[in-house]
């Protein structure tokens, strides 16, 4: 059964769209069949950085008002066939995306697809909450810092009464994937802690990917960090949150403590 | 005397906790009192314009928190008696 996950924050550039892409290709690399859909209408960004930019036609919007049909304007991964992208419109206007069309075009994917994983645009304005709308499960992006934690709270309140699961009375899934994690910093004590932020949030940890240069090069080539560098600690923290995600149960590590010795571990419930 | 500084530094990570502990607290809190407040202005201003013919900025509904107990008041500008009565 087709599961619907939107990657959400509240707050600006915390990795949302970098996470979209790089846990899309995890779960497409399992062999799931996986959709990545922006629902950054005006701000595109997933076409980008999964590589993909020349070879959008159509996007979510034409797909609403029908302009063209849904297997048009999915593009399929090159490197992945069990990847695709549903792109966001760069010139059309936000209003474009309405309430029911986002539930058909849903309805629709969840028929050829195992994953559907919605890139949520920054803010809790509409945009983000038609990205949550549909969702299953939440994977609430946050960087261990006063601000982002904040908004991250905020979103976490929206997800538990703007979601149509909430409205019919059930619980949405809901996990903090920590991103941009700096282990120096924290080694210093500036940065919050990961036990910090878990109990101030008090949702499960899915993962904790480090601050990498390797993250900010794959985005360059335009290839989800779970493709372009397979091997890298971010990738591997990736590809471990999309297990988590698939529901394998797997001891979350802090990044750079993963060889050597035994670092710390966080078990996946919150405090 | 810099190295002294240097070492003496504490860190700002458990100031970072503290802080986002005690607003989350309030803002959580906020976001229900607020539906609350609003929800008692939306049913006073319905009740009163069963009798009266008053316009939406004519209600004021303020909320203050305090720690034991939270005070509601609600201020009303009723129009002149001649144009008063509801139809
Ligand atoms: N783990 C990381 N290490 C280093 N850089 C990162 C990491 N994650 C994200 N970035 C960089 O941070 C920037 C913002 O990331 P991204 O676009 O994914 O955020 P976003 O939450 O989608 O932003 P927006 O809210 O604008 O949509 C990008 O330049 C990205 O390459
Ligand atoms: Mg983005």
């Amino acid at each position: 059964m087709a599961k619907v996950i939107v990657v959400t924050s509240g707050k600006g550039g915390v990795g949302k769209t970098t996470s979209t892409a790089a846990l899309g290709a995890a779960l497409a690399q399992r062999g799931e069949k996986t959709v990545v859909v922006d629902f950054d209408v005006g701000l595109r960004n997933l076409d980008l950085v999964m590589g993909a930019e020349r070879r959008v036609v159509y996007d979510l919007i034409n797909v609403i008002q029908g302009d063209a049909k849904l297997p048009q304007a999915l593009i399929r991964d090159k490197r992945l066939e069990t990847l695709h992208l549903l792109p966001a419109s760069q010139t059309r206007d936000k209003e474009n995306l309405t309430e029911d069309g986002v539930e058909r075009v849903m309805d629709e994917l969840r028929k050829s697809f195992d994953w559907i994983i919605c890139d949520s645009p920054a803010g809790i304005e509409r945009g983000a909450t038609l990205a949550m709308r549909h969702a299953d499960t939440a994977v609430v992006v946050t960087n261990p810092e006063v601000s982002s934690v904040r908004d991250s709270d905020r979103i976490i309140g929206l997800l538990d009464s703007k979601t149509a699961k909430a409205e019919r009375g059930d619980k949405i899934d809901k996990h903090l994937l920590l991103t941009r994690y700096d282990g120096a910093r924290a080694e210093r004590g500036d940065m919050l802690k990961v036990d910090d932020v878990l109990e101030i949030l008090s949702i499960p940890l899915i993962g904790i990917i480090p601050e990498s240069m390797d993250v900010l090069r794959a985005s360059n080539v335009g290839s989800p960090v779970t493709i372009a560098d397979e091997r890298s600690e971010a990738a591997i923290a990736y590809r471990q949150a999309a297990q988590r995600l698939a529901g394998e149960n797997l001891p979350v590590a802090l990044p750079g403590e993963r060889r050597g010795f035994f670092g710390k571990i966080f078990g996946r419930r919150a405090a | 005397m810099n190295i002294f500084r240097f070492f003496a530094k504490e860190s700002s990570a458990p100031a970072a906790r503290d802080r986002l502990q005690v607003l989350l607290a309030h803002e959580r809190a906020s976001v229900g009192d607020n539906d609350l407040v609003s929800k008692l202005r939306e049913e006073i201003l319905a009740v009163i314009a069963k009798h009266v013919k008053v316009g939406d900025d004519q209600v004021n509904v303020k909320m203050d928190r305090g720690d034991q107990v939270s005070t509601l008041a609600v201020d009303i500008e009723i129009p002149l008696e001649k144009d008063a009565r509801a139809a």
